[in-house]
């Protein structure tokens, strides 16, 4: 009751504020009348009967603004007033305020950008019931690195292991779907029947897969996502239970899933079928399966770790281990999100770390910024005090006003964030996990909105204590040219704060670069000038057999080889730095300990001339070549790397080796190291077979062709000849080899450029604060130095009076700045590379970009000091 | 408005013999009031000047204020009638939800005052 009639009061009062003054008026009106007639009715005179009125009624106005002044509304009338006062002030200069709401909008905006992503990525559950039942379980590798897992061990661990309600394993598939016209790739995976258990998501059209479609000999049935179903399908709702066909199979169409359902393990995943194993195949003891299980309810991370490592150090006879797959070292254990995100989250904090650092300037800058405006308008403060503006009112005024730069600063940010998230996708790795997800959703807008309030109170107090503090007497005997000790103090140190923040961030860029540079000096053991790169995949039932799917490569190879300007052209099964990786147990007959606690080596699968052209240098021996076939004595080449970890002070040619299987091969030659899995890892164990001599065909396999001039404009050509040959078979991820090097360390790139980015902005930042400074400090001091020169200074001494100011406080931002970075760069070192993260070119640089950059903002300030003319000030004195 | 030529910014007269109403307790005696008979501001004023015997001064500024509370607080309702002089005059009367807070506060005020009587009396 009491809540409505405030309520609607208040309405009413704002609604007609004038019918409301109105009846203020008629009752003090009424009051006074009363109280005249009754001194008159006392008996009073009535000139004395009207002043003894006044005299217990005070000041009308005054009783008028009391009354008026009572009910919420007032409250929110004198806040529009106070805003529209404010954008009056902040209209009436602009320089200022967009100075600011650009500062402040730069700070927020990219922090906002920045946390969105991170927060998406690294803290948002993945889009699945209790995700964090999910668990990954990898193999582990050399030195503790990561590793997928085998069939082998998935089969074993399904068996034995009680902390899971289900597990799966998944590895990569890209089938070519033939409906329609045109063939195209599609993005899929192969999964155990339990996967979509594992996720905790349903189909929701049709049905999930059943264990026999698991089976190696099972039925073939194919789930599909919702995209791919609108895509290509036009969203029939009678499309489970018929057939499609997937590279010349087909595939009974089992159910489709829902909408916006993702494989958190292959996010461009758009269909999916079953593994279909054979233990008996060697394939099923290849590390290239995901491991993903769900736990049971109750059961802990901690306790599926013990039981996992305790069933790896005890074998059954009844489940037979591959030496390379004998869990000897255990598994990894780590939640899915974990597992997803590793590798991008250092670089992903890193990156948060530095807009926070850039936040900071801002906050520092606008900080600065509102100072000095205090100092200015320390004459209006005054004046408003004088005429009765109690203290709460001005710093409510003043409060008002940051907010409201605040407030436009956040609104500006919003739009910052939405195009630096747009630009961080854009920019953003191949490898990054969820970019998809990512957006600038309500909680961002939350947290700006929160960080830009916060910052308008912070930054609003300060300058609003300092002018109301103020002797407003002082203030007004000396207008706006006087600033107090303390105050200028509380600037300098504001100044040093942007500077060693920019440094910081300077230095850190810096080392990310020089890191950058030294990734790409490495010796990568290849040369990949002129090098066009393209995968083929052998699908399609007219290669079922190896013999034909080998035979189709060597002809495309040898068609490839007939094109103008090809200088030579070569398969491999692994590209290096494309991301493949397959590796195997390698054997040397007669010699003790197999392998031991070695990284099992890369197998390349090659023809003849692909060593040549990718000009991998030839140490020791001789090359494969064309009498390497079928039916030759099996032969093999080994890296540099292999014969030194495995063959210490033996000579390799002539030793023989087996490859994940009995048949020996006879090492004929040991070439150059090459690196494999990125520029930064040293780990090139490396054996290869010619593709003839292989016990199987790869049907998935690289196409490297050496071109005369510019590789790509050879593109056309060199797929018209693939298709000479068979026209139905899929090319993809078709680039030059310079450029898969320089995907290799997108994410590198990616941190740099951000980091880059960020070093600019605290640079110009910081640039600003100095010369907003010492603009100020000039104008403040322009009579002292016209005195100054009046008294023989000459503009040599100005010049240094107004430079040497700003560049001591330069200097001491500075020092304390690298001080800082050599602290803050140790967190970087897990992405650099080659340097120090005390690397000393690299703080001398940011030292003198420093320096460079102070003097430039000391540079048009100072210039206006030497033009002061002393005639002009002293007549103003 | 009318008056607002003539008004002298005099300081009331020192050393009167009453004093401000006591703190927090000028919505009680508005709604005791205003129980007796529906009042204006000046009555309201007035009446308690008279039965504090002058001990008690209303502030009218106060007063008014007080009053768009309670109404506010529905306590109070309010209409305007004519006055002789043809003016409009704001009449208060009680609502039934002022009359029980009414009793609640001059409960609570005999609770607070019998106490500090024991306290003052307190020997010892």
């Amino acid at each position: 009751m009491s809540f409505w009639r405030q309520l609607s009061h208040g309405v009413r009062t704002l609604m007609n504020r004038s019918a409301a003054d109105q009846d203020i008026a008629d009752e003090v009106q009424d009051y006074y009348e009363r109280s005249v007639a009754s001194h008159r009715a006392e008996g009073l005179s009535p000139e004395a009967a009207a002043r003894a009125a006044r005299m217990e009624l005070g000041s009308v106005s005054n009783v008028k603004e009391q009354v008026r002044g009572y009910g919420w509304e007032n409250w929110i009338e004198t806040t529009l007033a106070d805003i529209r006062y404010a954008a009056r002030r902040l209209r009436s200069s602009p320089g200022f305020t967009t100075v600011t709401v650009l500062t402040l909008a730069v700070g927020v905006g990219a922090t906002t950008a920045i946390l969105s992503a991170v927060n998406r990525i690294v803290f948002h559950p993945l889009p699945y019931p209790d995700p964090e039942r999910i668990l990954m379980v990898r193999d582990v590798g050399v030195e503790g690195s990561r590793l997928d897992g085998t069939f082998g061990t998935y089969r074993e661990l399904v068996e034995r292991s009680r902390s899971f309600e289900s597990m799966a394993s998944v590895k990569q598939w890209q089938p070519t779907l033939n409906a329609g016209a045109e063939p195209e790739m599609i993005d899929g995976q192969r999964v155990s029947a339990s996967y979509f258990q594992v996720l905790g998501v349903k189909p929701i059209l049709g049905r999930d897969f059943n264990e026999v479609e698991d089976r190696a000999d099972g039925p073939r049935v194919v789930i599909l996502s919702d995209g791919l179903w609108r895509r290509r399908f036009g969203a029939d709702p009678t499309i489970v239970g018929r057939t499609i066909t997937l590279s010349d199979s087909p595939y009974l169409v089992g159910g489709v899933m829902p909408k916006g359902f993702s494989s958190s393990l292959e996010p461009s995943a758009e269909l999916w079928s079953t593994l279909q194993y054979d233990l008996t195949q060697g394939r099923a003891w290849g590390h290239h399966l995901r491991i993903v299980g769900r736990l049971r309810p109750g059961v802990g991370v901690e306790q599926a770790r013990t039981e996992l490592s305790q069933i790896a150090k005890t074998p059954l006879p009844e489940y037979p281990r591959a030496d390379w797959a004998d869990m000897k070292d255990g598994f990894l254990v780590a939640s899915l999100q974990d597992d997803i995100t590793r590798d991008v989250k250092p670089a992903l904090f890193m990156i948060l770390g530095a807009v926070v650092l850039v936040l900071a300037i801002a906050c520092v800058n606008v900080t600065n910024l509102l100072l000095a405006r205090g100092v200015q308008r320390g004459g209006e403060f005054a004046l408003r005090a004088a005429l009765g503006a109690g203290r709460q009112r001005l710093i409510r005024q003043l409060l008002t006003e940051s907010l409201l730069l605040a407030t436009l600063g956040g609104l500006a940010g919003v739009v910052v964030a939405v195009f630096g998230v747009r630009a961080l996708v854009a920019l953003s790795p191949a490898g990054l996990p969820r970019a998809s997800e990512i957006g600038v959703d309500g909680m961002v807008f939350v947290f700006g909105a929160l960080v830009t309030t916060l910052i308008g109170l912070l930054v609003g107090i300060s300058p609003a204590l300092q002018a109301s503090r103020s002797d407003p007497q002082e203030n007004l005997r000396f207008g706006s040219r006087r600033t107090t000790g303390g105050h200028k103090r509380t600037r300098n140190i504001l100044v040093v704060a942007e500077v060693t923040l920019a440094v910081v961030l300077l230095v850190c860029s810096g080392l990310l670069l020089r890191s950058l540079r030294q990734l790409f000096a490495v010796e990568s053991g290849f040369n990949p000038s002129g090098l066009l790169t393209m995968r083929i995949q052998v699908t399609g039932h007219q290669f079922d057999d190896d013999n034909t799917a080998k035979l189709f490569l060597t002809n495309a190879v040898s068609a490839v080889r007939q094109v103008p300007g090809v200088i030579g052209a070569g398969l491999t099964t692994q590209l290096p730095l494309s991301g493949d990786i397959e590796q195997y147990g390698v054997f040397f007959e007669g010699r003790a300990e197999q392998g031991g606690g070695e990284q099992s080596p890369f197998r390349y699968s090659v023809t003849r001339g692909y060593l040549e052209i990718m000009g991998i240098p030839l140490r020791q021996g001789r090359m494969l070549d064309e009498h390497d076939v079928a039916g030759s004595p099996r032969v093999a080449l080994i890296s540099e790397s292999l014969a030194k970890h495995r063959l210490p002070g033996i000579d390799p040619i002539g030793q023989r080796l087996t490859i994940g299987d009995e048949k020996p091969y006879a090492v004929v030659g040991v070439v150059g190291d090459v690196r494999q899995v990125s520029l930064a890892l040293d780990q090139a164990d490396a054996v290869y077979t010619t593709e003839d001599q292989w016990r199987f065909a790869d049907r998935a396999i690289s196409l490297v062709v050496k071109s005369r001039g510019d590789p790509v404009s050879l593109l056309p050509a060199v797929q018209k000849a693939i298709w000479s040959v068979d026209p139905g078979q899929a090319i993809t991820r078709i680039a030059t080899m310079d450029r898969v090097v320089a995907a290799s360390a997108a994410e590198r790139r990616f941190a740099l450029t951000l980091f880059g980015a960020f070093a600019i902005v605290a640079l110009v930042l910081a640039a600003a604060g100095i010369y907003g400074l010492l603009a100020g400090s000039v104008a403040e001091r322009t009579q002292e130095i016209g005195v100054r020169s009046a008294l023989g200074a000459t503009r040599a001494n100005i010049l240094r009076l107004v430079v040497g100011q700003g560049m001591t406080l330069t200097g001491f931002g500075v020092l304390v700045g690298l001080a800082g970075a050599a602290a803050v760069s140790e967190v970087l070192v897990a992405m650099l590379f080659g340097v120090s993260h005390l690397d000393p070119m690299t703080y001398l640089g940011a030292m003198a970009v420093l320096a460079a950059v102070g003097l430039v903002a000391c540079a048009v300030p100072a210039w206006r000091a030497t033009r002061v003319d002393p005639a002009t000030t002293l007549r103003a004195e | 408005m009318l008056y607002r030529g003539a008004m002298t910014r005099e300081e009331p007269a020192v050393d009167q013999p009453n004093t401000d109403v006591i703190q927090g307790t000028l919505d009680m005696l508005i709604l005791k009031t205003l129980s007796l008979q529906p009042l204006h501001g000046f009555g309201i004023a007035r009446r308690i000047e008279q039965v504090s015997r002058g001990s008690f001064k209303v502030n009218p500024g106060s007063l008014l204020t007080a009053l768009q509370r309670l109404e506010r607080a529905g306590w109070l309702d309010s209409e305007w009638r004519q006055t002789e002089n043809s003016r409009r005059a704001r009449f208060y009367n009680l609502t039934r939800s002022g009359r029980k807070q009414l009793e609640v506060e001059t409960a609570d005020w005999t609770r607070r005052v019998t106490a500090m009587t024991r306290l003052l009396n307190a020997e010892g």
